[in-house]
């Protein structure tokens, strides 16, 4: 699993990512209310607005960690949004992208370095 | 996911190392470092106080008294309440109005008199923390010479609000049990002076209680210290308003907006309405017989996303109709609900509107308000 500053996760598994937000996002969001997911066929760009969580308080935009072509979405996150906040990175995670180019992920942060990165937070 | 972090230095109010002591997440609001949270997260918060009893720290809001000759009349040059026709005890929301009818800030004035009706001392007023600089200096230049004001900055302002309030403060204040919604007493417990007044920001029964600065964390603690007490952060605080209908000034309410315009003509009393003599009675006048152009309500999201302040409130057919001022998810209903100005001929309950939310329009429906009934106690 690699990390984003910006507090999501991948992991790629073939050429395929599987995206969500970490663990200290979803603590850091509180009660999740409403998901907004990426619709499957569109094409997403590293760094862009790629889906939308909010809690009871405001909506926060959540970024694409890698580009690519979204290819599946996490549809139950509309019935249970909570999920993200029960297992944010496992069954809360929010779409997967078949990526453009895997050597991407190389730029992301493996956990050790996530976990220093949120000590300096 | 983002983040913004604090950048200049912030007013603190007395019970600053309280909250942090406490595990709260502390923001900017109105210029001082508040809580928004504490660990339970806002929607614990919000269900604990509807349940049980939420204290609040509301310290940054603005406190004073007015006096003078007769403060009371004096305070109906800027409002629109009957100020002389308040009895000792009592405690009225009013409005201060520009020239145009255009809300200044909303505020609550009370007349704390002590259980045995001495302690009268004038026109007891709190104000809304982001704009207390400017109305303290909007009353003291438009009554100069009729009130002098006396600004209670040494004062912290607790809210203990929810349906265990009145048991857990009689505990420590037993005359607050004896008190009506809207009462205001001058009060001694934890063994110092207090102004308290039936009243609160949430829906719920409660009470609103000014404190001396310096006993503001003993009593924050012990009150805590009930079981039946959670802290509430203003993140919760602004959720239960919202269920509860009530405006929050600077998104529902502002100085364009007039009191028929902002569903507030409740505070427009039956003789100044007669006698028209408040600022902007013009317009407020017009408005009141002739409808206003646009009117707050309330908006149920049927579907989609939460509707938040700024969102577009469209026709059946797609035209734009008006704008959603206060919106957000509501813990107790577990939907998504909004305040919205929109035009007198839509805002009957039952309407079907649309909200235009990221560039989808999802349905909604006028509704009544409060979303979530009122609990005041007017007989206790």
């Amino acid at each position: 699993m690699r990390f984003t500053k910006d507090h999501e996760w991948v992991v790629l598994e073939g050429d395929v990512a599987t995206i969500g937000i970490s663990a200290f996002a979803a603590e850091q969001l509180g009660d999740v209310v409403f998901v907004e997911v990426p619709e499957v066929g569109k094409t997403v760009k590293a760094g862009d607005p790629f889906a939308v969580v909010e809690s009871v308080k405001a909506a926060s935009d959540v970024y694409a960690p890698i580009s690519g072509e979204v290819v599946e979405s996490n549809d139950e996150l509309a019935s249970s949004p909570g999920t993200v906040n029960a297992a944010p990175e496992a069954s809360g995670w929010f779409a997967k992208v078949r990526v453009s180019d895997p050597s991407e992920i190389e730029k992301l942060m493996d956990r050790a370095a996530y976990e220093a990165f949120l000590a300096t937070q | 996911m983002s983040s913004t972090a604090l950048d200049r230095p912030l007013k603190t109010t007395p019970l600053s190392e309280a909250h942090v002591a406490l595990g709260a997440r502390m923001v900017e609001f109105a210029g001082y470092s508040m809580p928004v949270q504490y660990p339970d997260g806002v929607m614990k918060e919000h269900l604990w106080t509807r349940e049980n009893a939420g204290l609040f720290d509301v310290s940054h809001m603005g406190q004073a008294r007015l006096r003078g000759a007769d403060p009371f009349a004096a305070f109906e040059a800027l409002t629109p309440g009957d100020f002389s026709g308040l009895k000792p005890g009592k405690q009225r929301y009013s409005l201060l109005l520009n020239d145009d009818g255009g809300i200044i800030d909303d505020l609550m004035a009370a007349r704390p008199i002590s259980p045995d009706g001495t302690g009268d001392d004038g026109l007891f007023v709190v104000v809304n923390g982001a704009c207390k600089e400017n109305d303290f200096e909007v009353i003291g230049r438009t009554l100069a010479g009729q009130v002098t004001i006396q600004r209670l900055e040494d004062r912290a302002l607790l809210a203990l609000q929810g349906p265990k309030a009145a048991q857990v403060l009689a505990a420590h204040v037993p005359e607050a049990a004896g008190m009506a919604f809207m009462d205001a007493r001058a009060l001694t417990g934890f063994g110092v002076d207090l102004i308290v007044s039936r009243t609160g920001y949430t829906g719920e029964d409660g009470y609103e209680i000014s404190v001396p600065g310096e006993a503001a964390t003993r009593i924050w603690n012990t009150l805590l210290a009930d079981e039946r007490v959670r802290p509430i952060g203003l993140g919760a605080r602004d959720s239960l308003r919202l269920e509860a209908g009530l405006p929050l000034y600077g998104h529902d309410l502002d100085e364009a907006t007039s009191p028929v315009e902002g569903g507030l003509n409740f505070a427009l009393s039956k003789r100044r309405r007669e006698a028209g003599d408040f600022p902007g009675a013009d317009r407020i006048l017009r408005e009141l017989a002739d409808g206003p152009t646009r009117v707050r309500v309330g908006l149920n999201i049927l579907e989609g996303a939460p509707a938040r302040e700024g969102a577009e409130v469209a026709d059946e057919r797609g035209a734009v109709v008006g704008v959603v001022t206060s919106g957000g998810f509501s813990p107790s209903l577990r939907q998504a609900i909004a305040l919205a100005f929109v035009p007198p001929a839509l805002a009957q309950p039952g309407t079907p509107l649309k909200v235009l939310v990221r560039g989808k329009a999802q349905a909604a429906e006028v509704t009544a308000t409060p979303f979530v009934p009122h609990r005041y106690v007017r007989k206790p």
